[in-house]
């Protein structure tokens, strides 16, 4: 943990040296979410809502999206920049010193600039939960941080993925961005309205649903059944397939050392 | 003490073509060649020495560095490192050696040098007064003082490798190895560099193993040659050694050398 | 010319070098799309008289849009050209004989061009033999289809105008990002590339129809699925037209002043 503390004191000294950039990448971060916001805004503004679902529960359920995104591309940052950590020996570094790989790949980049993601995704939360018409109980807050928690941890073990994928090859990987980018783009709104295919997948292969549309359904009170709120803790065990794959992408690399 | 024996390993790599026709192509079939990297590569090395790595690009200098390091898992062959399988006990190999890569830092680029060395004392978890110790007696030797509170990326080049010299050195390393360490530095710089790393030897019996396209580097610094080529050892002995092969006596060390790489068709 | 057909030519092979990356960016697209489809679908199902356009005509839209993204998307800089600018670099170009704006142009203009040509194909294939609604509904006839490709072409070029525009402005400016990120974002936006303009409510439609962002995609997408037709085909050509010829002089304009004030200063 002090070294972690360390890791990071490093990258918000070397975040001062360039404020502009810093605080101007922040903005675009920002803006980029705000544009999917003015989506959501105009789109209710036509319709009322959509299977069942109000404007300020979808802006619940895209903050917490949006959240536990950016969290996961804050603090797991060395796995989403993996392809260039492996081209340029960063890696080999990594190997030739004594300390958990994993928590190398973590403490090497520590991506501040999502601090304009976050903000966005609180300022749409204070908006919302006036509005959201929940009653809050301490188990409706536990379902909040579960939520929150689960998902950045359901996009941490995608970010692995992608990782341990990059040492097989580069190529190609872009369709990862499907999982990444595009949960966070569609987590917009609850998966269920995509169709049964989609819940499907995103139950059983990649865990979004988990954290995204079941413990939502208890939260907003369209379900009394309080264990959806621990759905998300279950989603967690996608990190063992994530993990797996990892041990056996570095096992690769050493044998191949490219 | 290092005991290599029989060490080979295999790579595939993907041939390509140019041009629209051929790209076309290759959409349907791969064609893959097979580069053997090490081959059955044999040597000893005992604690205290100074070893000089030679051999054109792309013999196998780098995968040797890279099994002895414990980055690479070679195909078969040994290598006991003080009793320790490098690819097999990583953590606690590393911790006893120091690698420096001449055209990759290690050092944060954006903030001043001591943080970085800060950094490399809590992965190391080096003791304090250990830590204490390390720092003053490289900071001295290395003449660090004026550059040690500097940002990296407004450091020279010479300045910035006698800090990664430094940074490999904290954790005080029993194997020290130097891939290239005077790549494109100046005069002052090369000296300052080979002075330094005869000091360390002499004062911590360090085992230094040094890749290096520079044949003064190893003029200056090793008593003792291996030259590969296309994965196997082609030669092992001293300097001497090394210029017997040479019919012209004058001939350079660089002359000398070419024309071996040439005599081995490497 | 011969310069530039070579430069499209190697941006072509470079593209076939990495057709795994391709296959791949087609496979992301393709499924973009498909989720951008099922959740325009769940709102038609929740509420089908509020939906501004046909719903054969939004998937066409959505198709369009993802098959030829590389044409239209305003975040798609070349970061040569900013870093040129940045370190002063863009004095060497001074020196050559050819007209600066006119060779950005050409070089934004193959640079996207190529990498669409990529990746359109399967796009529109895939997307074709889907079943209804869900699928690219073909054109009803040769001349809708002729009146598509000429707004295409326009909106191509507005795109890369607003393009040199914003490289323009970048010569004042220190940091080139805030321009950049704040014109994309708006860009996007207002070209209905987040949710198509039909979809905004009437009051702010009827202005965002007429600024240039939507002589983008906007206008070709929709005379495609026939969302534009009739007398008002006529009016979004000629305001296409308008705006390209607007965004061309004010490019040249910017960035002709800002070389001058770069020559004094540069000396």
């Amino acid at each position: 943990m002090k070294l972690y503390l360390k890791y990071l004191s490093i990258h918000i000294k070397s975040i001062l040296q360039y404020k502009t950039s810093f605080l101007l990448t922040s903005i675009g971060q920002f803006l980029v979410s705000f544009n999917v916001f003015l989506g959501i805004l105009f789109m209710f503004q036509r319709f009322s809502n959509v299977e069942g679902f109000t404007y300020s529960e979808c802006l619940m359920c895209y903050s917490i999206v949006l959240l536990s995104f950016s969290f996961a591309e804050c603090f797991f940052r060395g796995f989403d920049m993996f392809a260039g950590m492996i081209g340029n020996g960063e890696f080999d570094r990594i190997l030739v010193r004594p300390r958990g790989l994993i928590f190398q790949v973590i403490g090497s980049k520590i991506e501040l600039t999502r601090v304009g993601r976050v903000l966005q995704a609180i300022v749409m939360f204070c908006y919302a939960i006036p509005r959201s018409g929940i009653i809050w109980s301490a188990s409706k807050v536990i379902t909040l941080v579960n939520m929150v928690f689960g998902g950045t941890v359901v996009f941490a073990g995608l970010f692995v993925i992608y990782a341990s994928l990059c040492f097989f090859t580069i190529e190609g990987l872009e369709f990862m961005n499907i999982f990444t980018d595009g949960a966070r783009e569609y987590g917009k709104y609850p998966v269920n309205i995509y169709g049964k295919n989609v819940l499907k997948f995103c139950t059983y292969l990649v865990p979004f649903a988990l954290f995204q549309y079941y413990p939502f359904l208890y939260l907003t009170g369209k379900s009394n059944q309080i264990f959806l709120a621990f759905y998300p803790i279950l989603g967690g065990l996608f990190l063992i397939p994530c993990y797996l794959l990892w041990q056996s992408g570095v096992r690769h690399y050493k044998s191949t050392g490219s | 003490m290092i005991k290599v024996e029989k060490l080979s390993k295999t790579y595939q790599v993907l041939r390509r073509n140019a041009g629209l026709k051929e790209a076309f192509q290759s959409l349907f079939q791969k064609e893959y060649e097979e580069i053997r990297a090490l081959d059955e590569v044999t040597f000893d090395i005992l604690d205290g020495e100074m070893v000089g790595y030679i051999g054109p690009n792309g013999a196998g200098k780098s995968s040797t560095i890279k099994v002895l390091s414990g980055i690479l898992t070679p195909d078969s062959g040994t290598c006991v490192i003080d009793g320790r399988i490098p690819w097999k006990n990583r953590k606690s190999h590393v911790r006893e050696i120091g690698v420096v890569f001449g055209q990759r830092s290690q050092l944060w680029w954006d903030v001043p040098v001591i943080d970085s060395f800060e950094l490399i004392r809590d992965i190391y978890m080096i003791p304090k007064e250990k830590y204490e110790s390390n720092l003053e007696e490289l900071t001295v030797s290395l003449s660090l003082e004026q550059i040690i509170k500097t940002p990296v990326r407004q450091l020279s080049l010479g300045q910035r490798m006698r800090c990664e010299i430094a940074a490999s050195l904290l954790h005080s390393p029993k194997i020290l190895f130097l891939d290239e360490p005077t790549i494109g530095l100046d005069a002052v710089s090369k000296l300052a560099v080979r002075e330094f790393i005869i000091q360390l030897n002499q004062k911590h019996n360090t085992t230094v193993i040094l890749t290096t396209h520079d044949m003064q580097d190893i003029e200056a610094l090793t008593s003792r040659i291996l030259l590969i080529g296309k994965g196997k050892i082609l030669l092992d002995g001293s300097l001497t050694n090394l210029k017997e092969h040479s019919r012209n006596q004058s001939a350079s060390l660089d002359e000398i050398v070419a024309q071996l790489y040439r005599q081995y068709e490497i | 010319m011969i310069k530039y057909i070579s430069f499209f030519r190697m941006r072509f092979i470079n593209g076939f070098q990495y057709k795994i990356a391709a296959l791949a960016g087609i496979v992301t697209q393709f499924v973009w799309g498909a989720m951008e489809i099922l959740l325009f679908q769940a709102f038609y199902r929740t509420n089908e008289n509020a939906f501004p356009m046909e719903f054969s005509a939004l998937t066409s839209y959505i198709w369009m849009q993802q098959a030829f993204l590389a044409l239209f998307m305003t975040w798609f800089w070349e970061k040569e050209l900013f870093d040129s600018i940045q370190t002063g670099n863009i004095a060497y170009e001074l020196c050559r004989p050819t007209d600066i704006y006119t060779m950005w142009f050409v070089r934004g203009m193959a640079n996207r061009a190529s990498k669409a040509l990529l990746r359109c194909v399967p796009i529109l294939l895939m997307a074709y033999l889907l079943p209804k609604p869900y699928g690219l509904v073909l054109p009803s006839d040769l001349v809708l289809l002729a009146w598509f490709l000429f707004s295409m072409l326009l909106g191509f070029l507005v795109v890369v105008a607003f393009g040199m525009i914003i490289y323009g402005i970048t010569f004042y400016t220190v940091n080139p990002m805030g321009v950049r990120m704040v014109s994309q974002s708006l860009a996007e936006f207002l070209a209905g590339a987040v949710i198509p303009l039909p979809f905004l409510p009437d009051s702010i439609k009827k202005v965002v129809e007429l600024l240039p962002f939507a002589a983008m995609q906007n206008a070709p997408f929709r005379i495609y699925s026939g969302d534009i037709s009739g007398k008002y085909l006529y009016q979004t050509i000629l305001l296409q037209i308008i705006w390209l010829v607007i965004m061309v002089v004010l490019g040249k304009i910017i960035m002709h002043s800002a070389l001058k004030k770069l020559c004094i200063q540069g000396g």
